[in-house]
């Protein structure tokens, strides 16, 4: 007799998961490998780092201790740049937000009139190439006076993050039913009410989901960052990772190790909100 | 404004404030800072860059710049190939991910890695595997066969193949995700009246999987069409568009134009791939805005 919740063994499915395996593998290794080199030569000293050995002799933090003491001289302004970072993806994650849930909620909620007219003109800017449109952007950035101010990253990073924030909102904010303004206008709450006590709880799930959208683009951007800034005190930190590389003897070990704890947030953040961000960015990335 | 009647009189138009109601005025006033931002950062730099990519002048020195050419036909190198073979591996892969098993579901876990970090220690981590001397990858080689291994970035056409390994790395995942999305969204009953019927893995993905997930994909490949030719990491990152500028695509070409100085012809060079992007785009928007 068959016991229930015990599986019969069989060699069909034995065979069915070794096919997988034989998928499965190769997929593991094809994604850890650059990061495994990456985070190998982090814990290598130096002489290791350079041998091809898939494990350290001497496995060691040498290597972060060098970068959080700033002891070369490639890390001088290790902390000023991290902070640039911060400071640049929490600036464009708030103004997207801001941006882009006034707008989605005018064109959604309010039916401004024009709206429509908006938001394709905001797709049409999500389809530019973001390469393509940095080369205006740069001289644009020249003519307001703002290059190697932080402020031209962040506002160009919010031109980039704005369009798709309102897209993937808009949709959010098309599926609240209509009843629930109706009974707030009723109850006598006025627009901004509205938008404060109904709209923005209703919308949390989407507007974290923008959010991390936002700060991790912002975070993770070399492009216009090495275009827009460069000072060494005002670039982030993938800028000055991008300038080790001009050096003709780069302290590889140090640059990966800088690579590989400037790597750490973003994987973190996307960890603890894969929830929201696969939901809401991938259901507007592309309406099936 | 005036709005006219019978032709011989005229009465104007009651003032904007008394036809709009508050919410549409709320509505103006929030979607002022989107506007802004629209204005100041996309229309004033796409039409002074437009301005400035006037001259035909531009169009010549182009015409005549070997590194044109070869950068154009390097970005449809990346486009043609590099994407069919990435959205074919994430097609395949979003069948296995799809999967009910617990170490796939922490497999898609590590899967989606490359996308979530940032592009710069990854692809320079590649760029070292790749180093002739003392990269890992031609220590290996030199291990198990005694030979040196090739100079990967230094054969153009080796080194192009990497950029785009390097963008698959990197987009897989993203691409990977949605489509897998796509997949779940077909009625599983389809699978289960098919098996019912005998039908092979390749019948089944043939007349139930492909056909349900067809405009998707197709909608993926041209997306992922446009985002390629904004990708100016793979391949700045990993070649630099060296060897002697032999490994440029558009999105790359453009910024060394910028850095040389010669705006006019980083304006005009992403000019010439208009007539490329505009009807991706305008696809694009008539399937999203439908």
């Amino acid at each position: 007799m068959k016991l229930p919740g015990v599986r019969e063994f069989s060699w069909s499915d034995v065979a069915t998961e070794a096919r997988l395996l034989l998928i499965g593998i190769p997929v593991f290794l094809w994604t850890m490998i650059p990061i495994y080199h990456m985070f190998l030569f982090a814990i290598s000293p130096k002489e290791d780092a350079f041998s091809g050995k898939l494990w350290p002799d001497h496995p060691t933090l040498h290597n972060f201790e060098i970068v959080f003491r700033q002891q070369h001289y490639f890390l001088r302004d290790f902390y000023i740049q991290l902070w640039n970072s911060t400071f640049i993806a929490a600036a464009v994650g708030a103004l997207t937000l801001f941006v882009a849930t006034a707008a989605a909620f005018s064109i959604s909620r309010l039916k401004v009139p024009g709206g429509r007219v908006v938001l394709n003109l905001a797709l049409f800017t999500y389809f530019i190439p973001a390469a393509f449109l940095a080369v205006p952007m740069y001289r644009t950035m020249g003519n307001y006076g703002l290059l190697n101010n932080r402020w031209a990253l962040i506002l160009a990073m919010v031109t980039i993050a704005s369009p798709y924030a309102i897209w993937v909102l808009k949709q959010a904010s098309d599926k609240l039913p209509v009843e629930l303004d109706e009974a707030a206008v009723m109850d006598g709450a006025t627009t901004l009410q509205i938008f404060r006590l109904v709209y923005l709880p209703l919308m949390m799930p989407s507007l974290v989901a923008i959010g991390t959208y936002a700060v991790l683009l912002a975070w993770n951007e070399y492009l216009y960052a090495f275009l827009l800034l460069s000072n060494d005190q005002d670039i982030t930190l993938p800028v000055a990772l991008g300038n080790f590389l001009a050096a003709d003897d780069s302290p590889w070990e140090l640059l990966m190790t800088t690579g590989f704890i400037y790597a750490l947030p973003p994987a973190a953040v996307y960890y603890v909100f894969r929830r929201y961000m696969v939901g809401g960015l991938t259901a507007g990335a592309v309406k099936s | 404004m005036a709005i006219t009647l019978s032709g011989d009189h005229a009465i104007s138009a009651p003032p904007l404030s008394a036809r709009l109601t508050p919410a549409q005025v709320w509505g103006i006033v929030l979607l002022t800072p989107y506007l802004l931002v629209f204005l100041a950062f996309v229309v004033y730099p796409v039409s002074y860059g437009l301005w400035l990519a006037r001259h035909p002048a531009s169009y010549v020195a182009l015409y005549n710049d070997p590194v044109f050419a070869r950068a154009a036909v390097n970005t449809l190198i990346f486009l043609v190939i590099g994407i069919n073979i990435k959205m074919l591996i994430a097609l395949f892969l979003s069948g296995f991910f799809a999967q009910q098993r617990t170490w796939i579901r922490w497999l898609s876990v590590i899967f989606i890695l490359p996308w979530a970090v940032p592009s710069i220690p990854t692809i320079l981590s590649v760029r070292f595997m790749l180093n002739p001397e003392w990269g890992v990858v031609n220590q290996l080689i030199f291990k198990f066969t005694g030979d040196d291994g090739p100079n990967w970035l230094n054969d153009p056409t080796v080194a192009l193949a990497m950029a785009i390994g390097v963008h698959i790395w990197k987009s897989l995942p993203f691409w990977t995700l949605i489509l897998i999305t796509g997949r779940l969204a077909i009625p599983h009953d389809l699978f289960e009246a098919a098996e019912v019927d005998g039908a092979s893995w390749w019948q089944k993905f043939r007349f139930i999987t492909w056909p349900s997930m067809q405009t998707l994909y197709v909608t993926c490949t041209l997306l992922s069409m446009i985002w390629t030719l904004g990708d100016f990491n793979s391949v700045y990152l990993l070649t630099g568009g060296g060897p002697a500028d032999l490994t440029h695509v558009l999105s790359t070409l453009g910024i060394r134009y910028l850095r040389l100085d010669q705006l006019s012809l980083a304006m005009a060079s992403i000019v010439c791939a208009m007539p490329f992007v505009l009807p991706l785009v305008y696809f694009m928007m008539k399937r999203l805005s439908r």
